[in-house]
């Protein structure tokens, strides 16, 4: 197994990346090429369901949608945040017994605060989408 | 390295064909049906068929939409998902890329998704693409969350980021000695025993939980019933596909498949032992043995291939049996069962696992 890890271990990435984007150019210009093009005016309108268009569809949407972006955001980054703890810390807990109390300590302080977070959304009811 | 990403993309093109057919016979036999029997024998062929057809059909760009949003967005979801393909290890040596951040790049995939969906509702400009694609966001970034805390308990367990390590960690090939369920107080050394023994999910039985969020998880970052809100088809047409027509249509249908394979083989890295045996060595009976070979040699990367695969096409069977069984979520429901269910239960999971791992060594 590799454990030394390399720059050109992320070429492979990029294949496929570019194989899956040269297989979409490749079957896009087949489907352009053989496929129709009649345009019409009904047929250039924006579906809806047979009837004629009505209003702009870009219309305001609810702020709860908004606040669930916020809450991701701050939740996600704390995630992001606890990865390198989670793969590193049996490291530091074996080396020596400060060391694993104050990573032990500060995680709980961090977790403690995000969860207290997590009590005030509640209470203040941001995640309540039956009223 | 070469062959594994030509495998990869083989594989991706293959499961969505497979897949496909699978989903029609499956929802078939579920509802009393034959399901696709014309092209091919028993329907077999009929994939190939509908994509020759889509093929050759006109794509339309409606003339209100944001043209090159519009025909970006397919191209945006289908190349990020086919990408995480090239970090999932098939078989011990069957791996496109072997970067030790694997699991973190598959999370960055999975979000790449919501992305497109949010520029494909917005630039159709249309009710029902829009509301589709509002709802869609905000359910994959919040079922992102406790699929992030699943992962991460496995990745406190295996010390590493890397799948490659993580496959390995799993079976008698293991580099440390396992024990059962992980506990090494009570002394039973089961890294000989190998099979479904030495699988994350028996490691730490707690797991089952994570097991079932993860899953829970995978089901809603894949659009797929009864978490599919977004293209709700009895309200909302298609949701945020509702303008796309043939080939770009087509190419949204084959992620959303493409979705399903990756994030099921994902789970069966993580929880299911990866492309290690389910079968254990019991005395003289060598299973384990007899059904994986040695990591390098030809028999040891096709075993390994095989296992992987018939767990993750399981794992696609479950999914496809929810769809067929479960009503939808209203939204309300979906988001209580998000915030409020899953990700306190993740959120203590990560904590037991810390626990558990201290146990273990």
């Amino acid at each position: 197994m590799n454990t030394n890890y390399l720059p050109s271990d992320y070429l492979p990435i990029v294949v496929q990346l570019l194989a899956a984007l040269g297989f979409i150019v490749g079957s896009m210009l087949v489907s352009h090429n053989i496929g129709p093009k009649r345009h019409s005016k009904k047929k250039d309108d924006p579906f809806e369901c047979g009837i004629p268009t009505e209003g702009d569809a870009r219309t305001p949407i609810s702020v709860k949608y908004f606040l669930v972006a916020i809450l991701f955001v701050l939740f996600d980054v704390e995630i992001i945040f606890l990865y390198p703890w989670a793969v590193n810390f049996l490291d530091w807990m074996k080396e020596s017994r400060e060391m694993a109390i104050a990573i032990f300590v500060e995680m709980i302080l961090f977790m403690g605060l995000l969860l207290v977070g997590f009590y005030y959304i509640i209470r203040k009811g941001v995640l309540n989408w039956n009223q | 390295m070469f062959p594994a990403l030509l495998i990869c993309l083989a594989l991706a093109v293959g499961s969505v064909v497979v897949g496909v057919y699978a989903e029609r016979k499956v929802s078939a036999f579920i509802q009393d049906r034959l399901g696709p029997m014309e092209v091919g024998p028993y329907g077999s062929l009929q994939l190939i068929a509908d994509l020759l057809k889509l093929l050759q059909k006109e794509d339309i760009v409606p003339k209100l939409a944001d043209r090159r949003l519009f025909l970006a967005a397919p191209l945006l979801i289908f190349t990020a998902i086919f990408a995480g393909y090239s970090v999932l290890p098939l078989s011990p040596d069957w791996q496109g890329s072997g970067a030790s951040e694997g699991v973190y790049f598959l999370l960055a995939i999975v979000s790449f998704d919501i992305l497109g969906l949010l520029m494909a509702g917005w630039a159709s400009n249309n009710k029902y693409s829009l509301i589709g694609a509002m709802r869609a966001v905000a359910q994959i970034i919040s079922y992102e969350i406790p699929l992030g805390l699943s992962v991460l308990c496995v990745v406190m367990l295996s010390q590493s980021l890397n799948l490659q390590e993580i496959s390995y960690q799993q079976g008698i090939h293991a580099a440390e000695l396992n024990y059962l369920f992980g506990l090494k107080g009570l002394g039973i050394d089961v890294s000989e025993v190998g099979g479904f023994l030495t699988w994350n999910l028996v490691r730490m039985p707690l797991f089952f939980i994570a097991f079932l969020i993860f899953f829970i998880t995978s089901l809603a970052e894949c659009n797929r019933a009864p978490f599919d809100m977004s293209e709700a088809e009895s309200e909302l047409v298609g949701g945020f596909h509702t303008e796309y027509s043939g080939y770009r249509w087509a190419l949204l249908f084959l992620s959303e498949y493409a979705m399903m394979l990756l994030v099921s083989i994902l789970g069966a890295v993580l929880f299911l032992g990866s492309w290690n045996t389910p079968l254990p060595n019991l005395g003289p009976l060598r299973l384990a043995d007899w059904t994986s070979g040695q990591p390098g040699t030809f028999y040891g990367n096709l075993t390994g291939i095989f296992w992987i695969l018939l767990k993750a096409a399981a794992l696609i069977f479950v999914q496809m049996w929810v769809r067929w069984t479960y009503p939808r979520l209203r939204v309300d429901q979906l988001m209580h069962l998000c915030w409020k269910v899953l990700t306190p239960a993740a959120l203590i999971l990560v904590l037991l696992t810390g626990v558990w791992r201290l146990l273990m060594v």
